[in-house]
């Protein structure tokens, strides 16, 4: 079996040290991840995490079932890139001098449908999604055009194989709400606590 | 004894005034309300070691002593193992207490071995003030971080309020399920702090967590009908049977199917080994035909066993012409190592009685045979030589077969790691389940005398023997003080072959008989012993043994025996490293 790259969606409670428990999944094991994405779903408590890797599907499916296993974790899945519909969100900060003096810029600019989310008097910020490739491919246009600064997003994907997700993830947050984090309320606190 | 007539003058035994009865609700601090969560989940002994960020609940348990033991050991390594070794004596959870930093640092190996060998155990660790927490406070580690890779659950608890709630949730997934280790870290702050407490609900369900999958029958008809085709079927078990208490319900549908069974060494004990369909160990050092047949059965039926590389030796030529049933508590489990044909998720509990309601009433004599056949060349060859030796040197078989005569098969075995291990493990006879106390997953030498004190508090009534090398035995021989000041009753058989004896038998094997650093010196065992207070003796002569291990055995009270046995004995049968089971060698 040869490796490729897999895209692990991972539902989970909203606790602190789960990231870590997750991660460790995968760096016990020396694999590399590629990409991390993780926020609140529609369901406040209920995270997910959008994990790119590249091994065999055979290593995959194991790995899954090992993430699946830990406590606070509801539901792992894995796919390949068939399966789901994902976009990377990529900022570019250009010279606004080199936008406004290169015409070529400006084609570029347009040709990947980048949109301008600020424009100062010495930078602009730009902004694509799409596929790696696409990003990638903007960079290197933009490098000979005085790009100052560039930052790219993980994935996140959707899966085109679920049905009622959004429905049932509300179901089951209803039946049973999840608890909420607590967070270490002393930190910068060491003036007002007297300790022995 | 000293402490407790200090507590009478002090008049605080249980007496103090401030401390609210089990039960009752009302305003206490954190660290009562770990006590109140103890004594509801029915804890009675507790391993622990004191410290700086966990002194409020030492001082909490001060006040309970009649309700729990707290059993000091040497060493937070110590008092880990104590608690694994009182979890599978007693098939309940065992409980530690450590301090912060060094403290908790010292308990990863046990939760590591823990963990591997699916033992519940809740650790409750002290942290500095949450307010320290990341300032390189005295004292403090990333318990959380460090543990996570060893433990099946841990949390950080900063405020008292969360403790009754957190608690209740350590003690249900540590056992449900596969069972499993979980360290609870709780900051100074939330031990000394004042809440208003509720009153302690146990906990019963967490909405993330699955510890049984759903039982599917058609899985369990599909491996009926396996079972009931099958000419050649084999039964491997493992601790499964032991965790899951199944041992009835394993047993009525061995006897009902006729089919031969082998066990894992961790499973060892689940049904006597004298049993008719009992053919022994696998694995490494197994027996010969639970090995070679595994490669000649039509169907393998796993119960309660992960397939570990220990057991399988070569994943790629084992058990490749069988069919495979593989029943377990952990989905994980499936497919991991060794591919089945039929899954049957499930706590064994509950499938096996479904199982045997579907498998015919059979035996398999002709089959069973072979395995006999496999046996007799293997007393010829290996067992034969090592329990009835005609050299001079003695053999740490013999000193077993002692331990059996005498023991009758009804103590409880613990056992260190290494070559003793694997001897003890091949030569026991056990009557009973919860009877073989072994680190089998992680191998962590150290686990045998602390892991004997905690299995004789798990298990007061019976009697229990340590067997350990003499490598293990120095590395947490601290673990006499616990022994002294506990005052318990358990025995202690040093087989010494002045050598890491299993490193320098692969390294005469395999490295052309280069001993790199595998000679080991030891103190004097007995004078050692002594200075705890703990009587031995040292034997090297055939003649003085029987009357040395039955001495010690009719010794009131704990006891050392030092047996010196051949420094270049080797434990065989063997399947080398990287060979297939049915490559197994018997010299």
């Amino acid at each position: 079996m040869h490796k490729k790259e897999f895209t692990l969606t991972v539902y989970t409670e909203n606790q602190i040290g789960i990231l870590n428990r997750i991660a460790t999944m995968f760096s016990r094991r020396k694999i590399n991840i590629e990409s991390l994405n993780t926020s609140p779903t529609e369901v406040e408590s209920v995270h997910r995490f959008t994990i790119v890797i590249n091994e065999t599907e055979e290593v995959v499916g194991k790995l899954c079932r090992q993430i699946e296993k830990q406590v606070e974790v509801l539901k792992a899945y894995y796919n390949t890139e068939e399966e789901i519909v994902w976009q990377e969100l990529a900022l570019y900060k250009v010279s606004t001098d080199a936008i406004a003096e290169r015409v070529k810029v400006e084609r570029l600019l347009r040709q990947f449908g980048a949109r301008a989310v600020a424009i100062r008097k010495d930078y602009t910020v730009f902004e694509t999604t799409g596929h790696r490739e696409e990003t990638d491919k903007l960079i290197k246009e933009l490098e000979p055009h005085g790009l100052i600064e560039f930052v790219r997003s993980a994935r996140v994907a959707i899966l085109k194989g679920s049905h009622d997700f959004h429905e049932r993830l509300k179901e089951f947050e209803q039946r049973e709400p999840g608890e909420e984090v607590i967070e270490n309320e002393f930190l910068g606190k060491q003036d007002e606590i007297f300790t022995l | 004894m000293q402490t407790l007539e200090l507590k009478k003058e002090n008049g605080r035994a249980n007496k103090n005034p401030n401390t609210l009865p089990p039960g009752n609700k009302g305003n206490i601090t954190g660290s009562e309300a770990v006590l109140h969560a103890l004594i509801a989940e029915n804890v009675d002994t507790i391993f622990g070691y004191p410290g700086g960020a966990i002194m409020p609940i030492y001082d909490a348990i001060y006040d309970y002593d009649d309700k729990i033991k707290h059993i000091l050991a040497r060493h937070e390594q110590g008092s880990i193992h104590a608690a694994q070794g009182y979890a599978r004596a007693s098939g309940r959870t065992g409980v530690v207490f450590a301090t912060s930093g060094p403290g908790a640092t010292n308990l990863v190996t046990g939760l590591a071995d823990a963990m591997i060998d699916s033992t519940p155990v809740v650790c409750i660790t002290g942290q500095v003030f949450a307010h320290l927490l990341g300032t390189d406070a005295f004292q403090e580690t990333d318990v959380i971080n460090i543990t996570t890779p060893v433990t099946k659950w841990n949390y950080q608890v900063t405020d008292a309020n969360e403790i009754p709630s957190v608690l209740a949730k350590a003690f249900y997934i540590a056992k449900s399920g596969r069972p499993g280790p979980v360290l609870i870290d709780i900051t100074k702050n939330a031990q000394v702090q004042k809440f208003d407490f509720a009153g302690y609900e146990k906990c019963n369900h967490i909405r993330s967590y699955r510890p049984k999958p759903i039982v599917r029958k058609e899985y369990i008809e599909q491996a009926a009908r396996l079972i009931n085709e099958a000419k050649k079927p084999f039964v491997v078990f493992g601790q499964g049977v032991i965790l899951g208490k199944a041992e009835t319900e394993f047993k009525t549908f061995l006897e009902k199917s006729g089919i031969p069974a082998a066990w894992t060494i961790l499973g060892m004990g689940a049904i006597p080994t004298s049993h008719p369909l009992a053919t022994g160990m696998l694995g490494m050092h197994g027996n010969y035909g639970p090995n070679v047949l595994t490669n000649e059965c039509d169907v393998l039926i796993a119960i309660g066993m992960r397939f570990d590389d220990r057991v399988t030796g070569r994943l790629d030529k084992y058990a490749k012409q069988a069919k495979v049933i593989h029943f377990d508590i952990d989905p994980a489990e499936i497919d991991k190592n060794v591919k089945t044909t039929v899954a049957v998720w499930g706590d064994c509990k509950e499938t096996l009685p479904l199982l045997t309601e579907l498998v015919n009433k059979k035996t398999h004599p002709e089959w069973v045979q072979k395995f006999r056949e496999y046996q007799k060349e293997e007393e010829k060859e290996c067992i034969t030589p090592e329990l009835n030796p005609t050299g001079d040197i003695l053999t740490m078989g013999e000193v077993i077969k002692l331990l059996n005569e005498f023991g009758k098969g009804d103590s409880i075995l613990v056992t260190d790691v290494g070559q003793h291990q694997m001897v003890s493990c091949r030569y026991s006879k056990l009557n009973h389940s919860k009877s073989n106390i072994t680190s089998g997953g992680l191998g962590t030498m150290g686990f045998g005398l602390p892991a004997a004190i905690g299995a004789k508090f798990g298990a007061p009534d019976r009697s229990v023997i340590a067997v350990i090398g003499d490598g293990g035995f120095q590395m947490t021989i601290q673990e006499l003080g616990t022994i002294m000041q506990s005052k318990i009753d358990i025995k202690i058989l040093i087989l010494n072959n002045k050598f890491l004896g299993m490193v320098r038998q692969w390294q005469q094997l395999f490295n052309d008989r280069r001993y790199s650093f595998v000679d080991i010196e030891s103190p004097d065992f007995v004078k050692v012993a002594k200075a705890y207070g703990i009587e031995g003796k040292s034997v090297s002569q055939r003649s003085e043994l029987k009357d040395a291990v039955s001495e010690m055995l009719t010794h009131k009270g704990s006891y050392l025996l030092e047996v010196m046995v051949g420094k270049e004995n080797n434990v065989f049968p063997m399947v080398p490293q990287g060979c297939s089971v049915s490559e197994i060698r018997l010299k």
